[in-house]
């Protein structure tokens, strides 16, 4: 079963033709990796997912894009709760200036949750998925400002999951962090994977291929090539993804 | 070009005109307070603060002054604080139309540049004689919080400004709604930035007498109601120094402004700034 599925999707921002023509599925329990040179589109695909691009007054969509079958541009298409199914990480770790425990909790009281047993026992199991609690079991009340920037991201991972969601949607995650936190938020998203649906963008090829199942090579807002991760990387159809997996673009 | 000094010694000559102008900024500022509070703090007493105003104002005390005061401070700060924060809300978060923002931006700043006599003024014509609320706290409130709201939108807008975009970013991408994320997010990391903006506009409120001079009447008694006349701490000084009635009292009050007005830029300050520090994280 497809969680995402677009079909002939075309992206604008004002008169700029962004992303062209993308057919693209993702099934459910996998990582699905987006690579490309910078300025090719994946963050407005991401984007599109979780209608993030609705903010941006000059954007436009065309073909279709659905979030288990169900059109995500449709008029019937609740976007709070297309959010709360669809979580979003961002490149740089953006915890609220808000205590810990908060953080985690914002989504299920902006959702309607006031029973404060279940939002303690949520933000637990979510900080225990982000593989964070130990770090932070003993100081929830305080902000999660003063956590260090692995830790914010993971914090932010956890913030996304507390909402239940099935979708999470990575943008470069990694782009802010040292090695070791890139190692630990990996390690946490082979975790992830069987319980969500994942896509990441990414920069750095060896990530695409140590996370991933599948991976999509975008070039100048075209879909060059998506296939099983292993495959793109050892035997690539294209002979422009070849040349941008070894490097010689990009 | 060939210089007459070398690098070296306009270095010097630049970093001593700048200590020059920073102490001479701080000197003018102890020098100012050490001689209000140096003829003012010998007559104050507890009979001064606490008692009336007598044989007007030759004797006694000012409390029905300080009353008045913190009445129409009170008054302007109820008004002008949601009506200011209220505009740099919407002119952040809502307003599309640039031409919109850029001319109530424009009022804002044509408004605090007005000078307060002529609100004084403005508010004797309206309020006063027009709308018929007479010579009252209330008149003169009213014309304190229409100073006060430029100061306000202005600081507000600014700090709701310099928000970082990626909170909205993650609220929103949580499913959150404009308005919640307003709420729980926005407004919080502001709070510091609003809460300062706020208290400059009261501190400006309660040290104006021009602008109530012509508003709240000059009586010294206790205003009780709204609608009754006061005379607050600046006008008082003035009439004690002006008509030469006792220039030893009118330091005393002005020692009485200055601090109150201290006390609370001071509060303030320690307490936007442990909130900030809270929130930082750097508790
Ligand atoms: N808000 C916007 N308004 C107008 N154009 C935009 C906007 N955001 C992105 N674009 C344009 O859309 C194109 C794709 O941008 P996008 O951010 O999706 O690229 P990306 O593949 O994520 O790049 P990077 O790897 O640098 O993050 C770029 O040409 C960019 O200039
Ligand atoms: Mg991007």
């Amino acid at each position: 079963m497809y969680r995402i599925t677009a079909e002939h999707l075309n992206t604008y921002f004002g008169d700029a033709h962004i992303l062209k023509d993308i057919s693209l599925k993702v099934a459910e329990n996998t990582v699905m990796a987006l690579i490309g040179p910078s300025g090719c589109g994946k963050s407005t695909f991401l984007r599109s997912i979780n209608r993030m691009n609705d903010l941006i007054a000059s954007f436009k969509l065309e073909g279709t894009l659905l979030l288990d079958g169900n059109d995500i541009y449709s008029k019937n298409m609740d976007v709070v709760d297309l959010r709360r199914r669809v979580g979003m990480v961002f490149q740089k770790p953006n915890p609220f200036p808000k205590s810990i425990f908060e953080n985690v909790a914002y989504g299920l009281r902006i959702h309607g949750n006031d029973d404060e047993d279940y939002i303690a026992q949520r933000v637990e199991e979510s900080l225990k998925s982000a593989a964070i609690w130990d770090e932070v079991k003993d100081k929830l009340d305080q902000s999660a400002l003063g956590l260090s920037g692995g830790q914010q991201q993971r914090l932010c991972i956890a913030r996304t999951i507390a909402n239940n969601p099935e979708v999470i949607l990575m943008d470069e995650p990694c782009s802010a962090l040292d090695p070791i936190s890139t190692l630990k938020i990996e390690d946490l998203i082979h975790e992830l994977k069987k319980d969500y649906t994942i896509v990441i963008v990414t920069h750095n090829m060896q990530q695409a291929s140590r996370v991933s199942d599948f991976t999509s090579f975008f070039l100048n807002g075209e879909l060059i090539e998506s296939e099983k991760t292993e495959k793109l990387f050892v035997s690539p159809k294209e002979k422009k993804t070849e040349e941008y997996i070894t490097g010689r673009f990009g | 070009m060939k210089s007459f000094l070398s690098p070296g010694t306009s270095h010097k000559i630049m970093n001593s005109v700048l200590i020059f102008s920073g102490v001479l900024t701080i000197s003018v500022l102890v020098i100012i307070l050490a001689f209000i509070l140096i003829e003012g703090l010998p007559a104050i007493d507890l009979e001064f603060i606490f008692g009336g105003v007598k044989d007007q104002g030759r004797s006694g005390g000012i409390f029905p002054v300080i009353v008045s005061s913190l009445y129409v401070t009170l008054i302007s700060v109820l008004i002008a604080a949601p009506l200011g924060v209220g505009a740099a809300i919407y002119v952040v978060e809502y307003a599309e139309n640039r031409k919109l923002v850029n001319i109530i931006r424009f009022g804002a700043e044509t408004l605090a540049s007005i000078p307060s006599i002529v609100f004084g003024l403005f508010g004797f014509a309206f309020f006063v004689m027009f709308l018929k609320m007479g010579w009252s706290v209330f008149s003169a409130g009213l014309v304190l919080a229409i100073m006060a709201i430029p100061t306000i939108f202005q600081v507000v807008e600014v700090s709701l400004r310099s928000v970082p975009s990626t909170y909205k970013e993650g609220s929103y991408g949580l499913g959150a709604t404009k308005w919640q994320t307003i709420c729980n997010v926005i407004l919080p990391a502001a709070i510091p930035g609003i809460v300062t903006g706020i208290i400059l506009a009261m501190t400006r409120a309660i040290s104006e007498a021009a602008a109530v001079m012509y508003t709240v009447g000059s009586s010294v008694s206790m205003p009780i109601s709204m609608f009754d006349p006061g005379r607050p701490l600046p006008l008082h000084l003035y009439i004690l120094a002006t008509e030469g009635i006792s220039l030893q009292n009118a330091f005393a009050t002005a020692a009485v402004l200055v601090i109150i007005v201290m006390v609370i830029t001071f509060l303030t300050n320690y307490f936007t700034q442990r909130y900030q520090n809270k929130m930082m994280g750097n508790l």
